[in-house]
């Protein structure tokens, strides 16, 4: 028997396709989950980190293939917007998860609030200087913006604040 | 919101518009995809691009869902006169100074039409709405800020940004056209309208213009391009939909 909390606990398992080290989990799209033992099915909803985000199809393939793993042969996955995903939502452990891929976590709990100066002066992944610059608030991926450190003199990629 | 046969068709005139808008100049933000002025303008214009396109699918998705072709269907399969963007968004991206500009123009509006329908009665717009506002204060940062920087900086780019502001401002005035339905639509609380988000952005953007020392032209001038929200388009739109469903085009049931 396959429950709730066991989908739960394999999806920490499922990791980003762009940021290997974040779970789907911990990064806060998996928004409902649902398992109907006698059915021998299970339904998962995601929310989009953004509109655009071209992994989306991804994510749900690899959420459904995790579960039928699990020996649960009839999966629903499906995004929608009915939960708005805002970086709140990235767990503590995901925030670590980020920082361990080099890319500065977003700030914590804007309440859907993010004003641009939130941007400027974001901590440096590499020596933790403030001492930072936003370059330009897009990066090679839609939740990544682009710093550049004055202390150690490297450039390096935030995971944006989106609220 | 009771979705009867007239709020319906008033909901599906303001998708239509707001999607195809995102499409168009989703594209046109595309063409800059590696002929950026400079790496990172490459990037933006081309991560705004994909924001654009995002906010286009989902709704699409929106309007299928209440009956409409699917949204490839929608996107790939229209010729000029069936699409409802303004005219500002179809013209080539020209020079960088006009495509900041249209950018500028636009997104702004964008930003103030999208937390305006974060109260819809409509509420799937609603929540797409709560979703979009998000992504587009990086939009609108990023016009504010080139803006501010190119208005006041050599001899040459105050005249080049100042003559694309002159150009763009009777275009950017035609976003605002008023719908068929306008009444239904703020009636039923769907929005506030046009007229209202059109004095929002008025008043959202003189204060940017003014700090980058552009002036907006005199009020006597102003005469805004109507016509997009009802097919009527220039020259400029027909070949960008030629060139964007042309793979499409070599095979529309293709599995992707």
């Amino acid at each position: 028997m396959v429950s709730t909390n066991d989908i739960w606990k394999a999806l920490e398992e499922v990791m980003d396709p762009e940021i290997p080290t974040i779970s789907m989990v911990d990064l806060g799209i998996v928004t409902h989950v649902e398992s109907d033992p006698e059915k021998h099915s299970a339904k998962v909803i995601l929310t989009p980190t953004f509109s655009g985000c071209p992994a989306l199809k991804v994510m749900e393939d690899m959420v459904r293939d995790k579960i039928h793993d699990m020996g649960i042969p009839n999966v629903d996955v499906s995004t929608s917007f009915d939960v708005t995903w805002t970086t709140d939502r990235i767990t503590e452990k995901g925030r670590k998860a980020l920082l361990q891929h080099g890319l500065a976590p977003p700030p914590e709990h804007s309440n859907g609030f993010i004003e641009l100066e939130v941007l400027s002066n974001v901590a440096c992944p590499h020596c933790g200087s403030l001492n930072t610059r936003l370059t330009t608030p897009f990066g090679p991926t839609l939740c990544r913006a682009m710093h550049y450190c004055d202390n150690c003199l490297q450039a390096f990629e935030q995971f944006k604040p989106v609220g | 919101m009771n979705m009867n046969e007239q709020n319906t068709l008033a909901v599906k005139d303001l998708l239509y518009k707001m999607a195809d808008d995102l499409l168009i100049l989703g594209h046109r933000n595309s063409e800059w995809t590696g002929i950026g002025p400079m790496l990172e303008e490459d990037i933006s214009f081309s991560s705004m691009a994909q924001d654009k396109l995002g906010q286009a699918l989902a709704l699409y998705q929106l309007l299928n869902n209440l009956g409409e072709a699917d949204p490839d269907t929608v996107a790939f399969t229209r010729n000029d006169h069936q699409f409802h963007n303004c005219e500002l968004v179809e013209y080539p991206i020209g020079e960088y100074d006009f495509s900041l500009v249209r950018h500028f123009l636009f997104d702004n509006a964008e930003l103030l039409r999208y937390e305006m329908l974060m109260e819809s009665s409509y509420e799937p717009l609603a929540k797409l709405a709560r979703k979009f506002k998000g992504e587009l204060k990086y939009h609108k940062f990023h016009g504010d800020t080139f803006v501010m920087q190119l208005g006041k900086g050599t001899e040459e780019s105050k005249k080049r940004m100042q003559a694309s502001l002159d150009f763009c401002w009777n275009l950017a005035l035609g976003i605002f056209e008023a719908s068929p339905y306008e009444e239904t639509l703020i009636k039923e609380g769907i929005w506030q309208g046009e007229e209202a988000l059109k004095a929002q952005w008025l008043a959202a953007i003189t204060p940017v213009l003014e700090a980058a020392e552009l002036k907006i032209p005199d009020e006597s001038t102003w005469k805004p391009v109507y016509g997009g929200r009802s097919g009527k388009h220039t020259e400029n739109l027909q070949p960008l939909l030629d060139e964007m469903t042309e793979v499409f085009r070599v095979d529309p049931g293709a599995e992707w």
